[in-house]
């Protein structure tokens, strides 16, 4: 089994602690993990992204190739768009719904969902609202992974709340705890909306 | 004991090498090579041994000193990007002459594509040039086993070695196993010294020993153990597959490659296993991240009946880094159902960070130069080139570290007036100070804008070199006290800082205004340290 995830958002979002979750848990059950991330110029309010490859089996090529991925993740609606060739098919793509303007020519939100809502695999979060919703209005990313736990097969969403415990521990308890809340709330909202 | 971490291609070599006795790390920050010192800093193996991790004030002073190591027969890293190279090229190509004493490693970060560099210039070729040996991973594990092979390799060959990873290979994780961990060497000096001294009489005779050790470089290379040729049914081609292109060639054969390859990540080129791929195959695909170094060695000026394919006959890419899909394209193979471009998505270029110093030094200077319709200014490599962007469009180049000084002394010489330049802090320490002083000596008629965040920004805030120290620096190399200004940019100043800036534009001398105001970046890590 394998799983290969692009993770997008713009620099400073907050991508890169997911990815450090996800290779925790992915570590923890024993999988082989490869994951490209971008440092430098583009961290800068550029847009940003990793390629995360989970699999049971060794896994040759850092980057994902077109049309191999499985699930796009992102903090971003548009960012969520710009991977768009590099999904599957099948893929899924689950991200935030609010906007992040940085750049004059931000297209309009409605046309930005228009597109998003013709991937027959969406799950569309507003994780900000929810993470405030449960009180942990600083870990909206978290409540995005949850959301990913729902479709994330390959891992067992037990091994992520291991993954977080571990990745915050040092922050202390209260900074886990909102942290836990805050997948437990994305994880229920995806439920909830693939039940429908 | 066997421990499992989670390791950028860069954190592994330096894992690598802390485990391989290492002794100390040698290094100016620069994308993608960053992380490997930053690795070592950090480490409780380099606190515990007292090792040096500092940063170098360039790539040549790094260079230098890890010769110097290697002279008192200790092991030493050199880290940087590949324009990197350049700057420490004198230094580099100099100590294959000298030769090592210490294991020398010296690793260089190549980004092709340009993620965050001005070209994707291939170090494989300074290997080359200088008559070296190189190596290149192709995978996180590789690379931790590769840079203690490369450590004992230096000693046993009496030679430095180059180390080459690309972009994706230092930014990408993966699970790696780690070794045993082996002492530091204790000092002990050449068996030769007349080869550390490179008078035209030592070096003439060190040259002729070079070139002969270079033949036994190139046998090892037949030789070891990450050069793997490999059978495949189908001979109708070969593939040479270097470094990390290796693992875009597997990916799309996951049930094996029906193709011979040869894998490559020793250099110099192993030939002789060329051949023995090319007496089955007569046509070779060769596959290599960056330039095309292997294929332009194969395909030469005449007909040898095989035919060589790769980035030179459009095969490949002829710029910019491999990826699956034009290995896969390369190969013949159809391409994958995939969904179509988004037709909404736009450009989201980097900026400057808002509340940044260098955004208001620009808004100040933008509001004098607008009065010089003649001005030019020569900007430099830092967060600060984020300025040529909209909305400041503030200056006309930008080129390589240092260039920002020497070129508006070039400009001034011309009569284009008035010439200003642009540098960091970091910059400036780099490769700006000796600038400085031919400005100085020239009287150039130049206005030298240090726009000093305290930090090395563009890398992640890492030290930097003249700290605290810039304008005894610039005293010192000879600037006029009265010509030296200090001002703080914020929005609040913009007129104090709009009359300095038109002051110093109109004398005609060397004027230097360090514009001071840190990162707000490693002003909130300094904050929340507190």
């Amino acid at each position: 089994m394998k799983q290969d995830i692009i993770l997008a958002g713009v620099g400073g979002q907050g991508i890169l602690s997911i990815a450090t979750v996800i290779g925790r848990a992915a570590l923890d059950q024993n999988l082989y993990l490869k994951q490209a991330e971008v440092h430098g110029m583009s961290q800068r309010g550029g847009d940003v992204q990793s390629n995360l490859r989970l699999s049971s089996d060794p896994i040759h090529s850092d980057l994902i190739p077109r049309g191999g991925c499985d699930l796009i993740v992102s903090l971003e609606p548009m960012e969520a768009l710009r991977y768009l060739p590099y999904l599957t098919p099948e893929g899924w793509i689950i991200t935030n719904t609010t906007p992040f303007v940085n750049i004059p020519n931000y297209p309009a939100t409605e046309a930005v969902m228009a597109e998003l809502h013709r991937i027959p695999n969406l799950i569309a979060i507003d994780v900000d609202t929810i993470a405030k919703e449960v009180k942990s209005p600083r870990s909206a990313n978290m409540v995005l992974l949850g959301a990913t736990a729902s479709v994330l097969r390959i891992l067992d969403p037990d091994k992520l709340r291991d993954g977080i415990r571990t990745v915050f521990g040092r922050k202390g308890e209260a900074v886990v705890d909102t942290n836990i809340a805050a997948f437990d709330a994305g994880y229920e909202f995806a439920n909830q909306h693939l039940a429908r | 004991m066997a421990e499992k971490h989670l390791l950028l291609g860069d954190e592994a070599l330096a894992l690598g090498a802390l485990h391989a006795g290492l002794s100390g790390v040698y290094a100016y920050p620069g994308t993608p090579s960053t992380e490997i010192t930053e690795f070592i800093q950090n480490h409780p193996l380099t606190r515990e041994r007292n090792l040096h991790c500092d940063w170098s004030s360039n790539e040549k002073t790094a260079m230098e000193a890890a010769l110097g190591v290697s002279y008192a027969g200790k092991r030493a890293l050199v880290c940087m990007k590949h324009v990197g190279m350049n700057v420490c090229a004198d230094a580099f190509v100099n100590s294959a002459m000298t030769g090592a004493n210490g294991g020398l490693v010296v690793t260089a970060c190549d980004d092709p594509s340009m993620h965050s560099s001005q070209n994707e210039q291939d170090s494989r070729f300074y290997a080359e040039f200088a008559m070296m040996p190189c190596f290149e991973p192709s995978s996180q594990q590789e690379t931790y086993a590769m840079i203690r092979h490369a450590f004992d390799f230096s000693e046993e060959k009496r030679i430095p070695v180059l180390m080459r990873l690309t972009t994706r290979m230092a930014h990408s994780r993966a699970v790696v196993e780690t070794g045993e961990i082996r002492p530091e060497n204790e000092v002990h000096f050449p068996e030769n010294p007349r080869q550390w001294v490179l008078l035209p009489a030592n070096a003439k005779v060190r040259n002729q020993a070079l070139i002969a050790d270079y033949a036994g470089f190139g046998e090892a290379a037949e030789q070891s153990p990450f050069n793997v040729l490999s059978d495949g049914p189908d001979d109708s081609l070969g593939i040479i597959a270097c470094g990390i292109a290796y693992n875009y060639l597997m990916e799309n054969f996951p049930d094996g490659c029906p193709y011979p390859v040869l894998k490559v990540s020793q250099y110099p080129f192993p030939k002789g296993l060329a051949r023995r791929l090319a007496a089955r195959c007569k046509t070779l695909l060769v596959l290599e991240e960056g330039q095309p170094l292997v294929e332009k060695m194969l395909c030469g000026v005449f007909d040898t009946g095989i035919t060589v394919k790769g980035r030179l006959d459009g095969t490949l890419p002829r710029t910019g880094e491999l990826t699956p899909d034009c290995v896969r394209a390369a190969l013949g193979l159809p391409a994958r159902a995939e969904y179509a471009a988004s037709q909404v998505a736009v450009p989201r270029p980097p900026a400057l960070c808002q509340g940044c110093g260098h955004r208001d030094f620009y808004t100040a200077l933008n509001q004098v130069i607008k009065d010089y319709p003649t001005a030019r200014v020569f900007s430099d490599i830092g967060c600060y080139t984020l300025g040529w962007l909209a909305p400041f469009h503030a200056f006309q180049t930008c080129v390589e570290m240092g260039a920002s000084v020497t070129m508006s002394i070039g400009a001034a010489n011309s009569g284009v007036w008035p010439a200003v330049a642009v540098i960091g802090d970091s910059t400036f320490t780099h490769s700006g100070m000796t600038g400085l002083l031919d400005a100085v000596n020239a009287k150039a008629d130049i206005t030298l804008c240090i726009s000093d965040n305290l930090t090395t920004g563009m890398t992640g805030g890492q030290d930097s070199a003249g700290t605290g120290r810039l304008e005894a620096i610039c005293l010192g190399l000879g600037v006029e006290p009265e010509h030296l200004r200090t001002i703080i940019p914020l929005p609040k100043n913009y007129p104090d800082m709009e009359q300095t800036i038109h002051e110093e534009l109109e004398y005609h001398g060397v004027s230097v205004i360090i514009c001071r105001r840190e990162c707000i970046q490693t002003a909130r890590r300094h904050a929340a340290k507190k």
